[in-house]
């Protein structure tokens, strides 16, 4: 399937509708689908809700986009509906959270490996690493709390283990933010991959914001506070990679096409007959999307969209295990600490950041606390250990 | 319709990762925690905050002085009349929850006939009547004591988070009818455990007028707790072929 961005079609706007019941479809199992339809599921959710609150900012400064804007945001609002809908009821949110982590994880991995400019890549290995560690953290709670084996939920995709401690991730401000990609010189992939992260983390940020005061047990309240912390800082590195000289009109124009992208890559890989039939709907919409942009660009600029898409779409989105990729950069990178924007070891670690941690960190570390000498295990940690009782 | 009990592809267990599962373990097995400790680290970091915690609300007061000067009310003077007073808001909202959750397994019931095949639906209704039925009987005996039956008191709170999972469990259109009815038989023996409390209750704050009414609604609830009891029973035996 080779699909010619500048060229294909797809499906006119004005043909892409929806009905209530047409957004409310069957949810995926969370017994028997596969792990990674969940994590197509979950990114693409993210993906249209960028798409969404790109929309809005992109309006609030600029007036005579307002209308063009306001239709395709319709569609997009409803595409998201549909895919996020796709979320079953009997899918606890601490469980969707294993999901979101694990997306964070594998995809990062993908991107991190696809990536051409060796400095994104470092950028993206180095989050990979800080994510890991939170499924880890997230896992422990899951267990501790309700007594429940993350692994139902990764289905042995994804290990378990420390990562970059989260207790260790927390930083100055100033060390949050990256150099970004030079708009003319940087390739398609890296602009989609820088995309593709930001939509991710900052629907995970979003998540993690809503669903923290969810939890009555105050560990876990904690838990999610922290860990939504580090997502903050994760938006404000990954959107601190894109060039901020893009105009409005070239970021919708390659938002539009990085939705292109990533619901081909859904489309390359799902084995759900039914799921893979929304996304191969969603690719139709979005190549529509696409083409009517492209005219608002070219009427509103004056140029020739070609200047800022490739016709052909990159390597997809792997979506398989990335274990022994993510295991080379724990070995490897662990210890890589922030200065500005750059990457040091950790003796090297600037004064701002360690005085901000240890204030932070100086009333108990929630992430810490919850997996304090947790080792995952088939059945929760309470299937290993032979004591399973508490003293008397 | 495929029955939820088939066997099928079902993915959450490590048998289905035969490799990947060697590959998990042997990860876990080289890692190191970060932080030492066990369960019970997780349990004093919550200390304070239990030590801290605010209630989650109080009992509404009397909404008049012609309530707290009715007889009902005079009766509980120097006692603790916030207690019954508690407990009854929460009976009111537990059968008024009670009346959707079978509304909720009629409407599926109906639909899944099939399923619902051998279980009396007419059984059901006169359950779900009876129900709201309590609802009334509890909201008039607040009424009578002088306080405002609209009021959540923290017992219905209570009751409201605790049956979270029911509705969610019998409202899911992929829960079959024989799950649905676990999550009722849940509700019922949680309901007639509260009738029985409540009873003893009025009972020796001397309230005997509402004792004995609460006896008739107590032995209807019994009915109930019996009846979907045995639903529960039917749908197993006869989905595992041996009834």
């Amino acid at each position: 399937m080779a699909l010619n961005l500048l060229r294909d079609k797809g499906v006119t706007i004005d043909q892409q509708k929806f009905t209530w019941k047409d957004l409310v479809q069957k949810p995926i199992s969370k017994l028997n689908d596969d792990a990674f339809t969940r994590v197509r599921v979950i990114l693409m959710n993210g993906i249209e809700s960028e798409a969404v609150r790109f929309g809005h900012s992109c309006a609030r400064m600029n007036k005579e986009l307002q209308i063009p804007l306001a239709k395709i945001r319709r569609i997009e609002q409803h595409q998201q509906t549909i895919v996020n809908w796709l979320n079953p009821a009997d899918q606890s949110p601490l469980e969707t959270t294993i999901g979101y982590e694990q997306v964070a994880v594998e995809v990062t991995a993908s991107l991190a490996q696809n990536e051409p400019d060796p400095y994104i890549a470092q950028v993206l290995r180095f989050g990979l690493l800080e994510d890991f560690d939170h499924l880890y953290r997230y896992s422990a709670l899951l267990d501790r709390l309700q007594g429940i084996d993350a692994n139902t939920i990764l289905q042995c995709y994804s290990d378990i283990m420390p990562g970059r401690p989260t207790v260790d991730e927390h930083r100055d401000p100033e060390d949050d933010l990256r150099e970004h990609y030079d708009k003319r010189t940087a390739s398609p992939i890296t602009k989609f991959n820088a995309m593709t992260i930001m939509a991710g983390e900052h629907q995970t940020h979003d998540y993690y914001m809503h669903y923290g005061p969810w939890f009555a047990d105050p560990l876990a309240r904690q838990l999610y506070a922290e860990i939504a912390s580090i997502e903050e800082q994760h938006v404000t590195q990954y959107e601190s990679i894109i060039d901020p000289t893009e105009t409005w009109m070239e970021k919708w124009l390659l938002h539009e096409a990085n939705e292109v992208y990533n619901y081909y890559s859904c489309v390359s890989q799902e084995d759900n007959p039914r799921i893979k039939a929304i996304w191969e709907r969603f690719l139709d919409y979005e190549l529509g999307q696409l083409q009517y942009v492209m005219e608002v660009f070219k009427k509103m600029e004056r140029r020739d969209p070609a200047e800022i898409l490739p016709a052909s779409l990159p390597e997809p989105i792997a979506y398989k295990s990335q274990r022994e990729f993510v295991r080379k950069v724990l070995h490897d990178e662990l210890d890589l600490r922030a200065n500005g924007t750059q990457f040091v070891d950790k003796s090297q670690e600037p004064e701002r950041s360690l005085a901000y941690r240890r204030h932070i960190n100086s009333e108990g570390s929630p992430t810490q606390t919850v997996a304090a000498g947790y080792r995952w295990s088939p059945g929760t940690e309470l299937a290993a250990k032979k004591k399973g009782r508490v003293a008397a | 319709m495929k029955h939820p009990t088939d066997s099928g592809m079902n993915k959450t267990g490590i048998d289905m990762s035969p490799i990947d599962i060697q590959e998990l373990l042997s990860g876990v097995e080289a890692s190191i925690p970060s932080s030492q400790g066990d369960e019970q680290t997780l349990a004093s970091y919550r200390r304070s905050y239990i030590i801290e915690a605010d209630p989650i609300g109080s009992v509404p007061a009397p909404g008049s002085l012609k309530g707290a000067a009715k007889t009902g009310m005079q009766k509980l003077m120097g006692k603790k009349p916030e207690v019954l007073l508690d407990k009854l808001g929460a009976r009111l909202a537990f059968e008024r929850a009670g009346t959707r959750l079978y509304d909720a397994l009629l409407n599926k019931c109906l639909v899944r006939s099939d399923e619902a095949n051998g279980l009396s639906l007419d059984r059901l209704r006169e359950f779900r009547n009876e129900e709201a039925q309590h609802f009334m009987l509890v909201m008039e005996a607040i009424k009578d004591l002088g306080a405002d039956p609209t009021a959540v008191t923290p017992g219905a709170d209570v009751d409201g988070v605790a049956s979270i999972g029911l509705m969610q469990v019998i409202s899911d259109p992929r829960m079959s009818i024989a799950q649905s009815l676990h999550a009722l038989l849940i509700a019922e023996l949680a309901d007639h455990d509260g009738w029985q409390l409540l009873i003893k209750l009025t009972e020796e704050l001397g309230q005997d007028d509402m004792a004995s009414k609460f006896r008739g609604a107590l032995a209807e609830e019994e009915r109930h707790l019996a009846t979907i009891r045995e639903f529960v029973e039917k749908s197993c035996l006869t989905e595992a072929g041996v009834s």
